[in-house]
């Protein structure tokens, strides 16, 4: 019974692994159709996402909104809630942050960054936790809601940048977040800001909400078998609404980052789907905080080293999307990779 | 009467268990042959290899007194072997003409002649007189005439040896009445029937012989006439089962549960419970009886708080709780074992010790300061609950899911009775639980009333309403029929009065003679 647990924890872990080495497979196929060497260019990949130190670092840099909004995906999953309003909640979030930033410029510090932070959080938070209320008090499911909220918030953002608060430049933006409100840049010239301690942080702290704590059992008794949950004595329709909300305040989060470290002023659709990829992040970390984590760095590493393959090969970037695509196929099709592994272990 | 099949030392080790160890089997012609034993004890092992879907590791097979190599279903096909599974293995959308034919050559050009097939079907219905209508489609069947059609499938396929993998577990009581009869009129033509079961009832109302598994190992065959349910009992539990719970006389106190003309609605607005007045006192345990779908089980989910009520106010030890959240009539001393322990009573996918608190986990010493699991306290909790009600295997951090009923019925049982709540309500506390297990759970029901608890036991089972009862009440449509004390009830009375029947006319049958 033991080893069956064990096999149980093993299949979690060479699902992903599985489907990593089948779409890099694939891809080797198309490189060699395009002429190339696979084994060249995907040492150049390598070489230019994680060979040094400068280029470790411009991968996390890219890795970090993607951890929040994988965070995000997952936290509300374990609730057995599909947030596909990552997107949407990182606007407000985003918004939200940059506004304290530019507005509050008096302030020191120490009050200003965390006070922006929070204002991200709280502007995701509420943005997420819309959908859990009309999901929790009017059955109306998540998944239309939040697509629609995506929308709205999109076009409120724009407005916002481009109107009440437009910069005043040429550029669809805000002003500049102040000094003051900006996260710090850890590895010059590489833009990796201190966003990702925060990362690793909101990791933990998701962790050990939702499997050391009450609330964290609660969660998850509603995700698994909300009747049963019911019968327990756990409030269904809160812990929707709170699942929504703290998953709404991690995506609010990815928007803060970026717009505190990386660009330090509110751009109009900056993000380029960071939400939407926050879904296959969290699909391919299987909803676990440090597979999370992993499958960020990964999704961040195959970015960065898209660049110079393209560069340095006729390999085209978009190869990358390509492979993304793949393994978030290949995992998708885990439970067929599961059925073969069960198989052979009955043979 | 001769043999028709063999099958001898028969020894299948899977990865971690060996599910059939050296078990000798025969099944003779004509005879309806029980194959008992309790979950896991290696039945649907012995019965696959037979059809040719596992392979033995050592034993040989002989039908018809010719040694046989069944290494795939088509050669048991070939043998004249037919097994209807526990799922069915129907395509829904077809008819059930379609659907026994399937595989058959019965074609016309490239497609299925279905005049024929209609014309097939029917005239082997009506010569093993098992009523179907042959253009009816699957999905549109009840469970019961689904298995009909299993059965008929295998018999178009020429089956005169018939295997019927637990074909009881997803019937009601009247489909298994109807199956026992076509079993019995399959028998009179010359059908060798293996009927599998946990049921030790059904074993002795249907079969000639019966034959005991107990982890893999053969225990004995025995012909059912010189065999009883004790005794069956024993051989697939391994030890002495007591049936009649024994019980010293209840020693009521006060109305613990009040209902006062309780009404609910079902989830369609339908009114499911119709002014139900009732009390249960401390110390005595009140059975329900009636047959299910009669309001027994939106009357229980109204008084735990999981459905709103329509009318009527519930009262626990004087304290109107109508509507209450289910958290705050938990606490207010309420253990509820619910009729259905995979939606309702367990998370499966936790762990034994995490769904040992559900309902819990907010209290102490589960949390600390309110907000933390105290992961050890939840541990020794598991330990301590698993020890006391015989949990097995004794694995604190395994799923729930995958322990065996009787097991999942004993987390459920454990978490809700060493609470000693003041009221305790038991809905079918041991459906699909092997016998072992039920005299566990009699047992631990009986203690808790005699610690004082009340007790509100619903149950489809009417032997466990006999032996378990102090009072006894009806509910019929919605209502109370009537409420007795276990004394004056006979098992023939209550079938009376859950058929619908009032207790005068029952009472004048008597005196006419018909009753009884
Ligand atoms: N395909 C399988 N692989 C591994 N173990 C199995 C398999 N099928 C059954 N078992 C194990 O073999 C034992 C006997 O199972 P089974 O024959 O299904 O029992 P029964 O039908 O009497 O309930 C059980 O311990 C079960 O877990
Ligand atoms: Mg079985």
């Amino acid at each position: 019974m033991q080893s069956r647990l064990k096999t149980i924890r093993w299949q979690g872990i060479a699902t992903p692994l599985v489907a990593v080495f089948l779409a890099l497979l694939v891809g080797a196929g198309f490189i060699l159709f395009v002429g190339e060497n696979p084994l060249t260019a995907y040492r150049i990949l390598f070489m230019e996402s994680l060979g040094s130190v400068r280029n470790i670092a411009t991968t996390l840099q890219r890795a970090t909104p993607l951890m929040f909004t994988g965070l995000a995906v997952a936290f509300a999953y374990r609730a057995g809630l599909f947030n596909i309003g990552a997107e949407g909640q990182l606007y407000m979030g985003a918004f939200a942050a940059a506004w304290v930033g530019f507005t509050f410029t008096a302030l020191p510090r120490l009050i200003h960054l965390p006070l922006a932070i929070l204002a991200g959080m709280i502007g995701g938070a509420l943005w997420g936790a819309i959908p859990g209320f009309l999901k929790a008090k009017l059955g109306i499911h998540e998944v239309i809601n939040t697509i629609m909220l995506n929308f709205i918030a999109l076009y409120l953002t724009d407005w916002l940048a481009t109107g009440p608060f437009h910069g005043g430049s040429w550029v669809p933006e805000t002003a500049r977040v102040s000094a003051s409100a900006a996260l710090a840049r850890l590895y010059p010239p590489t833009r990796l800001s201190s966003g990702i301690y925060l990362a690793l942080l909101a990791a933990l702290i998701a962790y050990l909400i939702l499997w050391k704590t009450k609330q964290g059992y609660e969660l998850r008794a509603v995700g698994l078998n909300p009747q049963a949950a019911e019968y327990g004595g756990i409030n269904v329709a809160k812990n929707t609404i709170i699942a929504m909300a703290i998953s709404g305040a991690l995506a609010g989060l990815a928007g803060t980052e970026q717009i505190l470290g990386l660009h330090q002023r509110f751009i109009v659709r900056f993000s380029a789907d960071l939400g939407f990829m926050g879904v296959a992040v969290a699909l391919l970390g299987k909803n676990h905080p440090v597979g999370v984590l992993l499958a960020a760095i990964l999704f961040g590493a195959l970015q960065t080293g898209s660049a110079a393959m393209d560069r340095l090969t006729s390999v085209p970037r978009e190869l990358i999307t390509i492979i993304q695509a793949l393994i978030i196929f290949f995992v998708a099709a885990d439970y067929l990779i599961r059925r073969i592994l069960r198989m052979k272990e009955e043979a | 009467m001769d043999t028709v099949l063999e099958m001898r030392s028969i020894t299948k080790q899977f990865p971690r268990v060996l599910a059939n160890d050296q078990v000798d089997f025969d099944l003779r012609h004509g005879e309806i042959h029980a194959l008992v034993g309790e979950n896991g004890s290696g039945k649907s092992t012995l019965m696959n290899i037979l059809y040719g879907l596992y392979q033995s590791d050592g034993g040989e097979i002989i039908v018809r007194g010719q040694k046989v190599d069944i290494n795939e279903p088509r050669v048991a096909i070939d043998l004249k072997i037919g097994m209807v599974f526990q799922h069915f293995m129907l395509v829904e959308p077809l008819t059930v003409a379609e659907n026994i034919v399937l595989g058959s050559e019965l074609r016309k050009g490239p497609f299925l002649d279905t005049k024929r097939a209609i014309q097939e079907v029917e005239e082997l219905s009506q010569k093993y007189g098992l009523r179907i209508d042959p253009k009816a489609k699957i999905a549109d069947l009840s469970v019961g005439l689904q298995q009909r059609v299993e059965i008929l499938k295998a018999l178009y396929r020429g089956a005169e040896i018939l295997i019927l993998d637990e074909p009881t577990a997803v019937l009601t009581p009247q489909e298994v009445e109807d199956l026992f009869k076509v079993l019995r009129a399959l028998r009179a033509q010359g059908t060798s029937i293996v009927f599998i079961t946990h049921k030790i009832k059904e074993v002795l109302s249907l079969s000639d012989r019966v034959s005991v598994l107990r982890r893999g190992k053969k225990i004995g065959t025995k012909a059912t006439s010189e065999t009883n349910e004790q005794d069956l009992a024993e051989m697939m539990v391994g030890r002495v089962v007591l049936f009649n719970v024994e019980k010293k006389p209840a020693e009521p106190g006060e109305d613990v549960l009040y209902l006062d003309r309780l009404s609910v609605k079902d989830q369609f607005g339908q009114v499911k419970v119709k002014e139900v007045e009732l009390g249960v006192r401390s110390g005595e345990v009140l059975g329900i009886a009636g047959v299910e779908g009669n309001g027994q089980s939106e009357l229980v989910e109204a008084i735990a708080g999981l459905r709103k009520t329509a009318g009527g106010r519930v009262f626990l030890n004087g304290q109107d709780i109508t509507d209450w959240s289910p958290l705050k009539i938990k606490e207010a001393g309420f253990g509820y074992v619910p009729e259905d322990r995979h939606r309702r009573g367990l998370v499966l996918d936790y762990s034994v010790a995490d769904n040992l608190i559900l309902g819990f986990h907010g209290k102490k010493p589960h949390v600390r300061g309110g907000v933390w699991r105290d992961d050890k306290a939840i541990e020794e909790n598991a330990e301590k609950l698993i020890e006391e009600y015989d949990i097995r295997p004794p694995v604190a951090s395994q799923p729930a899911r995958s322990l065996s009923g009787g097991n999942q019925q004993k987390i459920v049982v454990g978490r809700e009775f060493t609470q000693d709540p003041s009221l305790l309500i038991c809905a079918q506390p041991t459906r699909g639980v092997d016998v072992g297990a039920i005299e566990f759970i009699h047992k631990q029901v009986i203690a808790q009333r005699d610690r004082g608890a009340a007790v509100l036991l619903v149950s489809a089972e009417l032997d466990e309403i006999l032996s378990l009862s102090d009072r006894i009440a009806v509910m019929y449509n919605g209502q109370i029929v009537s409420v007795m004390s276990r004394e004056e009830v006979t098992e023939h009375k209550l079938g009376f009065l859950m058929l619908g029947g009032r207790l005068e006319d029952y009472r004048a049958g008597e005196v006419n003679g018909h009753a009884e």
